[in-house]
């Protein structure tokens, strides 16, 4: 089975480049540059060097003594919670910024939810001098108030998406609009494996740096390079993919994707898109897609923002029909139960897109042997409103 | 290019018999009220119009600026749907002669399924489809056998950004006429009247499409709202089309006759 994308964008049936035409120039431009662009030595070394001094990479991989003795196995905790600005979101950020100067362009346009990518996009852009403008659905400036202010104080402007559910979904709709309006001088980064090709495939490269350094640290610490196990949580999935990808073609180390149940998944409030999902068209690629019997977008639900997407990305949906990766959901509860098991027993609080992975550790049967790596894809600051109402 | 493509239609004939000055007429159906549907294709036929082009709603139409996108919703919300679409239309060649078109959004037509979708709409006598985000790669190796096989033509778009090779291939691909998108923009974002310099791009755009002696006609669209805007978008092409300003004019309407009747008056002078 191959997991890397053909030349026309797909992942088995799903990926592509369903867009209007006044987005191909743009998109086609960065489809014959950004594999070019992105393995010259000078953009390597520069990117290299700003994860590293910059966001503070390779993030620890942490050995969770007293989380492995409760679930008698082995476990360790890859710390993307410890980039500069929180998340894992900033490799990406990094990598586009690079290449759209490379491109010429002046102009970076981005789409937010909770406001992560949308932070990690203008912390980029003011390290590089670039105008930066952040869509942001209009109901979630209102609940991610502090993320808006650090966009702010960074020097981006926030523009509020009031069309549709005013949500995430429609702050990209209304990034992909920009970008039709400014067809030359602008570089859009979208903060997910999703949209377009050559978007998915790009963005994951940019996050493999994850993977690429759980095999590193693994080796060190024990006397192997590959896991029994990965998990990480899958909203659009970037962070999924980044710890999945260089473990895609070794089918002894079992790849665990866990969306988000939101309410439950037969509650109407979910954002668990394999369980309910069909194959549609969604921001530019065919992959799953949570919507209505006539074909209109449904607005899911996640107590993470993060998570609080209708569909994922095109590798996760070939993935998922190809059985390389087992898909899981957790519910609002299940993950705020696991953040705070995690406080508690490892004193590191995670977001709450992070801790629907960590629940995955109660649903698995583990040897005693295995060796279990848990994507902890953010830190749990943005989430202390949540957090404190269940204290 | 197969004989299929070459099959006429209403749409075909009407350029066949017109090189000049045609108006195409854009509503999303079930606006401004879920069955208004047919009495807005009457009134612009009855007024004038040559070509009826209606919008299918879709909850993420990203080609669209707020005009329209705030009547896919306001059609949503009135209950409208392709099944209840093509039963509103199942009997309009009874009345209706000019070439009608649907526009829409891949995905509601996707979950529809594409074949029974083409052949619905050549059932209630559609002949032509517009679907921005269906790309010439999928189209050719995925679906274009459906269209052919129910005698549907397929409109593709160009851009000011489109390259020269580019619209040679779409125009190799495309059958019925080519949709040339005035400026890169979404539906309804004018230019700049007082900008000379964007009108003067905008025609030497025209212009250069209207002298690549191209098989299929051009009809100009996006931002066209008045007889100025029309007239100059017809200088080099076969004509315009005209959605957001028109979803405007209908948006507060108590008479959809009257008001379709005032407006392409603006428009034809």
């Amino acid at each position: 089975m191959n997991y890397t994308v053909d030349e026309h964008g797909y992942y088995g049936n799903f990926g592509g480049a369903f867009i209007p035409e006044m987005l191909y120039p743009n998109v086609k431009e960065l489809k014959d540059n950004y594999l070019k662009i992105i393995y010259e030595e000078d953009f390597q070394n520069e990117f290299l060097y700003l994860l590293n001094d910059y966001a503070g990479r390779p993030t620890p991989l942490f050995f969770a003594e007293r989380l492995s003795s409760k679930y008698s196995t082995n476990i360790f905790l890859k710390r993307e919670d410890l980039c500069h600005t929180g998340a894992h979101k900033i490799n990406n950020t990094i990598g586009q910024i690079l290449l759209a100067i490379k491109l010429g362009k002046k102009r970076i346009i981005a789409e937010t939810g909770a406001g992560q990518h949308g932070v990690a996009t203008a912390t980029v852009c003011a390290l590089k001098g670039l105008e930066c403008i952040v869509y942001m659905g209009e109901k979630d400036i209102e609940r991610q108030a502090p993320n808006v202010a650090r966009m702010k104080m960074l020097g981006a402007t926030v523009i509020p998406a009031t069309s549709g559910s005013k949500t995430l979904k429609d702050a990209t709709n209304e990034a992909i609009r920009d970008w039709i309006n400014n067809p030359v001088d602008t570089h859009y980064i979208i903060g997910s494996v999703v949209g377009p090709h050559p978007y998915p495939d790009m963005v994951a490269r940019f996050q493999s740096i994850i993977s690429e350094e759980i095999k590193k640290q693994l080796l060190e610490k024990t006397d192997k390079d590959l896991p029994d196990y990965v998990i990480a949580c899958v909203g659009g999935g970037s962070n999924a993919a980044g710890a999945f990808y260089h473990f895609l073609d070794n089918p002894s180390v079992k790849l665990i994707a866990v969306e988000a149940a939101g309410c439950g998944i037969n509650s109407g409030k979910t954002a668990a898109t394999t369980q309910l999902g069909k194959p549609g068209i969604l921001h530019g690629s065919k992959s799953l897609l949570m919507q209505t019997e006539d074909g209109q977008v449904v607005e899911p639900h996640s107590i993470s923002a993060g998570l609080d997407y209708p569909g994922i990305g095109p590798l996760h949906a070939h993935l998922y029909e190809s059985g390389r990766a087992i898909f899981m959901s957790a519910t609002d509860n299940k993950a705020l139960n696991a953040a705070f098991e995690l406080s508690k027993l490892e004193g590191i609080i995670p977001a709450l897109e992070s801790a629907h992975a960590l629940h995955a550790l109660k649903m698995i049967n583990f040897k005693k042997t295995d060796v279990v790596v848990v994507c902890l894809s953010g830190r749990g600051d943005k989430d202390l409103d949540t957090y404190m109402k269940h204290l | 290019m197969t004989s299929k493509q070459k099959m006429n239609n209403r749409l075909t004939k009407l350029f066949s018999e017109r090189k000049t000055g045609i108006l195409n007429m854009y509503c999303t159906a079930g606006y401004p009220q879920l069955h208004s549907t047919i009495e807005v294709i009457s009134a612009l036929q009855n007024c004038g119009a040559d070509i009826v082009e209606i919008g299918i709603p879709y909850s993420d139409p990203i080609a669209d600026g707020p005009v329209i996108q705030n009547s896919n919703m306001q059609a949503l919300e009135n209950g409208m749907s392709i099944p209840m679409l093509f039963d509103q239309l199942k009997n309009i060649r009874e009345s209706i002669e000019i070439p009608v078109i649907l526009m829409g959004y891949m995905n509601p037509v996707l979950q529809f399924g594409i074949e029974k979708f083409c052949e619905a709409a050549a059932r209630v006598g559609v002949d032509a489809i517009i679907l921005p985000d269906l790309p010439m790669y999928e189209f050719e190796t995925q679906y274009r056998q459906f269209f052919e096989k129910n005698n549907l033509k397929f409109i593709f778009l160009v851009t000011p950004e489109t390259s020269e090779a580019r619209i040679r291939e779409i125009d190799n691909l495309c059958s019925g006429f080519i949709y040339a998108v005035s400026s890169s923009a979404t539906t309804g974002i004018a230019q700049n009247p007082a900008d000379d310099k964007a009108i003067e791009s905008q025609q030497a755009y025209l212009k250069k499409l209207g002298d690549m002696s191209l098989t299929n006609p051009i009809l100009v669209g996006f931002g066209i709202k008045d007889k100025p805007s029309f007239d100059s978008a017809c200088t080099y092409t076969n004509g315009a089309i005209i959605g957001s300003a028109y979803i405007n004019a209908l948006k507060n309407t108590s008479s959809i006759a009257a008001t379709t009747k005032d407006f392409i008056k603006r428009i034809k002078g």
